[in-house]
């Protein structure tokens, strides 16, 4: 008997997937309606959701997800962990052979193209009626990232932005007791930590195989770094100039030493031994320093927003989102899938998951109390958070970094301590005039669909 | 049923699996290169475009594609002798009489092949580590400075040559040790008689004799070297630097990381290109010799 049902159910599922396209873009407008149609005969009924979720987010989101099971009987979540390295092709692949989950976390960079592909419901009409979700409690510059083209694709579901690790002692010990808020000063303050700096040891560690280090700055200065609404590269502007002039500067005066990540062990362990007194890193170092660090030195290092060109700099608006596919898997599963995203934007299930992962909440309302208003460690990325700044919304937006990685790599191998003002601004103009051809290349058939559009 | 008509239904079966799981897919692969298939054509094939032979003149001035390419060379031209090299060495090894526990020295060389290729990168991983590694610590013993294999644009092919060298060369010890096994001991005794030392005969009487199998193998070798592939992308994932970006992982990385589907079949096809003619270089040049 419970096989019979079990495999009718199962049935079942599989020919709602099968739905045709026109089923499938029924909105989430209409999941009111459903609703009602449907009624109570239908409520109960026993329904697997699925969701898929990336690398450390997917074991501990076990948890949040048995509430939610709790608080909706007969309804069970089977929750995928994918790999961060295979999340990509797997998400394309799923998306092509029609098996895309009913809800997924989704790295934020990868909205506007699942977005272009059609497979994301939009959320809005959803978003206007609910009483948990309230975008003005998120951070803007977080929820931007989740507006592709005038839409809602998602929900934030943490954030992840870049700001300074450092030595309080050796930043003391230069004569500094904060770090300074601009650029200028803040080279200052990197003069004054390398001078004092022993053989093989560097004021700041801005490894050359990332590029989040200089997209961090370059945010922080106002011109876009895409034009005319991301048909073309923007990185001979002035502005973005400024930026890469500054990074390399940096290498020029030997602050910061020619490598990349790989070629150290782990960079918790070198900023503990000194190899560097400031990283740019993410929230996942708290841990890690906390985790690494002997508890003598455990007073010895802080985090700090980073500088600007003229007071606190910008931040990169990284992490990820919860988003709903469209998988023409019926309304209920709709909702249910809209009520699972609900359920883990609640204040207390973010602060839940910050316990569990160490991620931080998107909604300002989870910082309010618990262990994030407490720790000290977090406030610097509040601060920043609140002026964490969206990059472009381009599908390729990815291999466009990688691309601005490359060239700033090629950059740095060009600077030597030698190397003149002038001879400095012709490699950064040549820099973001390759950079530009190459990207307004990748942007090419970007610009044929815009236009395409316009024209219909 | 006719007589005429029963050797196509023997055939039927197995060329209808080649037509679709391979000439189908290679014709539209063919395609797909003159079109600019991206992921805005997976989502509708409207926005699909043919493109000609930009494709293909977009490669050339690809650096990235020289680069990828060059470091292809490099495996195949410093790998693949090294393979056959340490391949035939094992195999006169275990072929000269002297030689005990014969079949425990076959089985534990050519243990690595039947390996899976991840699993034992990964453990190679560890090998290479730099500070942990094994090889490090052995050339520590020597007085040798560490190494950072696979983080230094330098070493990192070096490091994946000798992986894949480690790796394979136990199948081609395999099917040479099967070729000196059918040379005939008496063509030794005649030699012996005349006077050959061992390094006569090895040149007068197991080279010649050996010389075709020699040909299948360093073939075999070269095009399969070609397609290196599963050692970058378990060990290095290309880098550092692109140092160890081959064409294949090149082509993988355009296809189903960038999903340029399009750009990534003129990859394909220029592999091809080269693969074929490399074989038929190969085998003018084994027609030559063999023909005084």
């Amino acid at each position: 008997m419970k096989l019979a049902a079990d495999l009718g159910r199962r049935w079942r599922g599989a020919a709602a997937r099968r739905a045709s396209p026109a089923q499938r873009s029924l909105g989430l407008a209409a999941l009111a309606l459903g609703a009602l149609a449907l009624g109570a005969c239908e409520a109960d009924e026993p329904l697997t959701l699925r969701m898929w979720a990336m690398g450390r987010e997917g074991e501990e989101v076990a948890e949040l997800v048995a509430q939610f099971e709790r608080a909706h009987p007969g309804v069970r979540v089977r929750v995928q962990q994918l790999p961060w390295s295979a999340a990509h092709e797997k998400l394309l692949t799923a998306f092509v052979g029609e098996t895309l989950p009913d809800v997924a976390q989704l790295g934020n960079t990868w909205l506007s193209e699942l977005e272009a592909l059609g497979a994301l419901e939009p959320l809005d009409a959803a978003l206007e009626r609910s009483q948990v979700v309230d975008a003005r409690d998120y951070f803007p510059g977080i929820w931007a990232t989740n507006v592709v083209g005038g839409a809602t694709v998602g929900i934030p579901w943490y954030v992840d932005t870049r700001l300074l690790f450092y030595r309080r002692d050796l930043l003391a010990a230069a004569g500094y007791a904060e770090v300074p808020t601009t650029w200028e000063t803040w080279r200052e303050s990197l003069v004054a930590v390398a001078r004092r700096a022993g053989p093989a040891q560097f004021a700041v560690f801005l490894p050359v195989n990332e590029f989040e280090q200089l997209l961090t700055l370059a945010l922080s200065e106002p011109e876009p770094l895409l034009r005319d609404g991301g048909r073309w590269g923007n990185f001979r502007s002035a502005s973005f100039g400024r930026a890469l002039t500054y990074y390399l500067d940096l290498f020029r005066r030997q602050l910061a030493p020619v490598a990349s990540e790989t070629q150290l062990a782990n960079v918790w362990d070198e900023l503990g031994r000194g190899t560097f007194a400031f990283m740019i890193h993410g929230p996942w170092s708290i841990g890690e320093l906390r985790r690494r660090l002997p508890a003598a030195q455990q007073g010895a290092w802080a985090t700090a927003p980073m500088p600007g060109p003229r007071g606190p700099g910008a931040g990169i608006a990284g992490g990820s989102s919860l988003v709903l596919f469209r998988t023409g898997g019926g309304a209920r599963r709709a909702r249910l899938g809209w009520q699972l995203i609900e359920h883990l934007s609640t204040p207390a299930a973010q602060r839940r998951f910050f316990q569990l992962t160490g991620n931080l909440p998107p909604r300002r309302a989870s910082w309010n109390d618990g262990a994030l208003a407490a720790d000290p460690a977090v406030a610097a990325f509040r601060s920043q958070l609140e002026r964490a700044r969206q990059a472009p919304a381009v599908p390729q937006w990815e291999r466009i970094m990688q691309e601005l990685r490359l060239s700033s790599e090629r950059a740095v191998h060009q600077v030597r301590p030698s190397t003149t003002d002038a001879e400095l601004a012709q490699i950064v103009a040549d820099t973001c005039a390759e950079l530009d051809e190459r990207v307004d290349e990748l942007l090419r058939k970007r610009r044929w669909m815009l236009a395409r559009q316009e024209a219909r | 049923m006719s007589r005429s008509r029963a050797p196509y239904l023997l055939v039927g079966p197995a060329l209808t699996a080649l037509t679709v799981f391979f000439v189908l897919p290679v014709v539209a692969a063919f395609v797909l290169s003159f079109t600019d298939f991206d992921i805005y054509g997976v989502a509708d094939l409207g926005n699909v475009r043919f493109v000609g032979l930009s494709n293909y003149s977009r490669l050339l001035q690809e650096p990235l594609f020289g680069k990828a390419l060059a470091n292809t060379a490099l495996f195949v031209f410093v790998g693949a002798p090294l393979s056959l090299a340490a391949s035939l060495g094992a195999a006169l090894l275990l072929h000269a009489r002297v030689a005990r526990w014969q079949a425990v020295f076959r089985t534990a060389l050519f243990a690595p092949v039947v390996t899976t290729v991840v699993a034992v990168a990964v453990i190679w991983r560890y090998v290479l580590h730099t500070r942990y590694g094994f090889l490090n610590y052995a050339l520590g013993v020597l007085g040798i400075e560490p190494v950072d294999w696979l983080g230094d644009p330098r070493w990192a092919m070096p490091a994946i040559i000798l992986f894949a060298v480690w790796k394979n060369f136990g199948t081609n010890m395999v099917i040479l040790l099967a070729g000196l096994q059918a040379i005939p001991e008496d063509q030794y005794e005649a030699a012996r008689l005349d006077g050959a030392g061992a390094l006569a005969q090895f040149r007068h009487i197991t080279l010649p004799a050996l010389a075709p199998t020699l040909l299948m193998v360093t073939l075999m070798t070269m095009v399969g070297y070609f397609q290196l592939f599963a050692e970058p992308y378990v060990m290095t994932r290309g880098g550092p630097v692109q140092s160890t970006t081959s064409i294949l992982y090149f082509m993988f990385e355009e296809g189903f990381k960038w999903w340029n589907l399009g750009f990534a079949s003129a990859v394909a096809f220029v592999l091809f290109a080269i693969l074929a003619a490399g074989a038929a270089l190969q085998l003018a040049l084994a027609r030559r010799w063999s023909q005084p």
